[in-house]
């Protein structure tokens, strides 16, 4: 299914994820995962929120640059294989992963997992069959 | 002693005398011929005859770098175009550069002056130099070619860049001379380390003759430890002649100007009045003989003191203390001038950042660092790395395209640069003093 997730610009510097985090914490939103991705000058961290309405709210009045974009969560059986089904099927479609992280990793038999597709619809198109 | 060093040594009255006389033919001809020096006179009422004493220069109007830019690109030029033989140019704030053109007359009296420079220094004809300035619109090069050849020294004209080539010519040809800036000196004295090159070992290399830009007695006490060279400090300014306006000596904390072609003043940058020597200000030069750009009582921005007292090298030119600071905004970067406005106006160009940056110059162990943090506004943020990534590489081409540095683009979140209703303060320069 698709989900928001909120994508937030960082600096390359201590204290800016800190930053975030508190401001979402007096906003009371909630963090269900999140994911850092860096680049040799800046970082983008990518979460999951409860509300991710409130949460992008809260960041773009504390100055932060945030922006809503769509992910993509898939459930991953949890057993050897499991992923390497999922990624043939996403191959044999023809859609590229742009990236991916861990939504919960569940209490034994599935795993879910966020990706970005560089075509979300086709990619859940293709994966159907697989959910379960 | 050279002989083209006997000007040099000009008795004090004589020295006087011939400024004076230079003088009161320069300003007439810069009267009759430059509309703009012309139109100042008038509108301060003195004219070419009221220069009497030397004193009386202080009547006459100055000129600034914004005037080379109003009048670029030929406004300032007093000879006709049939006595022109070259041209050089420098940046300008706008992207619009000054240009200065030259008569044969006038380029041979800035080798000259360069020459006189290198026989201070102790350089012969016996001498290799590498000129490693870059060559082109900038004087830096050409300025040190045709002061060595004048000499008579042989020039190796690598121009800057391509540094372990540099170095292996360096080597093969056994170059004792290299002309750079002190900063490029810095850099090839890393990568002939990474070479496993030792100067003092490998080269037969004894003088640096490094100028166009400031540095400090700490750098060059660096350069002349790491490499066993003596380092020479060369002045000079596009607007002026390059390279060879003055030049230190062996006893002087300083540079002797060769003020029997290039008059110098210390004003007070704010209240214009000429101070006396001894006192720091702005340093004023007034060229006393060139007829392609001459320029009467050019305010150079840079801030230096004429030194007192006799040079126990004998030289009768006045020393001026070495250069630390400018008076205005303008930043000089490996060499290059670089004004605040002019990488605003390239940030201009990339929509998706702020108007708000910063440039934050400091010193590594060999170079200066030249970094400026732009804002990335809210609305240009995206989840992709790679367009983030496109986002800085057309900031810097943008910066390169202009300035012809590149210097390390960092993206910073929005509003996070100090912000302030008046004067802001967009540089932070914290290179060694």
């Amino acid at each position: 299914m698709t989900i928001k997730q909120l994508s937030v610009f960082l600096e390359n510097k201590p204290g800016q994820l800190a930053g975030i985090m508190k401001t979402l914490a007096e906003a009371d939103v909630n963090i269900v995962t999140l994911s850092l991705a860096n680049a040799p000058e800046f970082g983008i961290v990518r979460m999951i929120a409860d509300d991710h309405v409130k949460g992008a709210d809260a960041l773009a009045k504390a100055g932060y640059a945030v922006r809503e974009t769509e992910v993509v969560a898939v459930t991953v059986p949890d057993r050897p294989g499991g992923m390497a089904d999922l990624t043939a099927k996403l191959d044999r479609a023809g859609v590229d992963i742009e990236y991916s992280y861990a939504y919960s990793l569940g209490h034994g038999e599935k795993a879910i997992l966020v990706f970005r597709f560089d075509d979300n619809a086709k990619a859940e198109a293709a994966l159907a069959a697989e959910q379960t | 002693m050279n002989p083209i060093s006997k000007p040099d040594f000009t008795p004090v009255p004589e020295l006087r005398k011939m400024q004076l006389a230079k003088l009161q033919k320069l300003i007439p001809y810069e009267y009759e011929h430059v509309a703009l020096f012309r139109q100042r006179c008038d509108e301060k009422g003195v004219k070419p005859r009221d220069l009497v004493t030397l004193a009386d220069l202080a009547k006459f109007p100055f000129m600034k770098k914004t005037d080379l830019r109003d009048e670029y690109p030929l406004g300032l030029t007093a000879a006709p175009m049939h006595d022109i033989v070259r041209f050089h140019c420098s940046s300008g704030t706008t992207g619009k550069p000054i240009c200065i053109p030259s008569t044969q007359g006038d380029l041979d009296i800035w080798s000259e002056g360069a020459a006189r420079c290198l026989a201070m220094y102790g350089i012969t004809q016996d001498d290799v130099v590498q000129v490693s300035y870059g060559y082109g619109l900038f004087t830096g090069g050409l300025g040190a070619h045709y002061g060595a050849e004048r000499l008579g020294c042989a020039v190796l004209p690598t121009g800057a860049g391509n540094t372990e080539k540099q170095i292996m010519l360096m080597q093969d040809l056994g170059v004792t001379v290299i002309c750079c800036t002190p900063s490029y000196f810095l850099h090839l004295a890393t990568v002939a380390e990474k070479m496993g090159i030792d100067f003092r070992r490998d080269t037969k290399l004894k003088h640096g003759v490094f100028g166009a830009e400031p540095w400090t007695d700490e750098i060059r006490e660096r350069i002349e430890q790491i490499s066993g060279i003596t380092a020479h400090d060369i002045y000079g300014l596009t607007e002026i002649a390059g390279p060879g306006v003055a030049g230190n000596c062996q006893h002087c904390h300083g540079l002797h100007i060769w003020e029997d072609h290039f008059y110098p003043e210390i004003i007070d940058p704010d209240t214009l009045e000429v101070l006396p020597d001894g006192e720091q200000g702005e340093l004023v030069f007034t060229t006393l003989d060139r007829l392609g750009t001459p320029m009467v009582r050019y305010r150079t921005r840079d801030i230096s003191r004429l030194q007192t007292g006799e040079c126990p090298c004998g030289r009768t030119m006045r020393v001026m203390d070495r250069i630390h600071a400018r008076s205005d905004d303008m930043l000089i970067i490996h060499g290059v001038n670089v004004f605040p406005s002019q990488i605003e106006a390239c940030l201009m160009k990339v929509p998706e950042v702020a108007p708000h940056y910063m440039i934050d110059l400091s010193s590594t162990d060999t170079m200066d660092r030249f970094e400026i943090k732009v804002e990335v506004t809210a609305e240009a943020f995206s989840d992709d790395i790679r367009a983030l990534e496109g986002l800085r590489r057309r900031v810097l081409d943008a910066v390169k395209s202009v300035v012809g540095l590149s210097p390390k683009i960092t993206l910073v979140a929005p509003g996070s640069l100090p912000r302030s209703e008046g004067k802001i303060k967009r540089v932070i320069d914290n290179r060694r003093k």
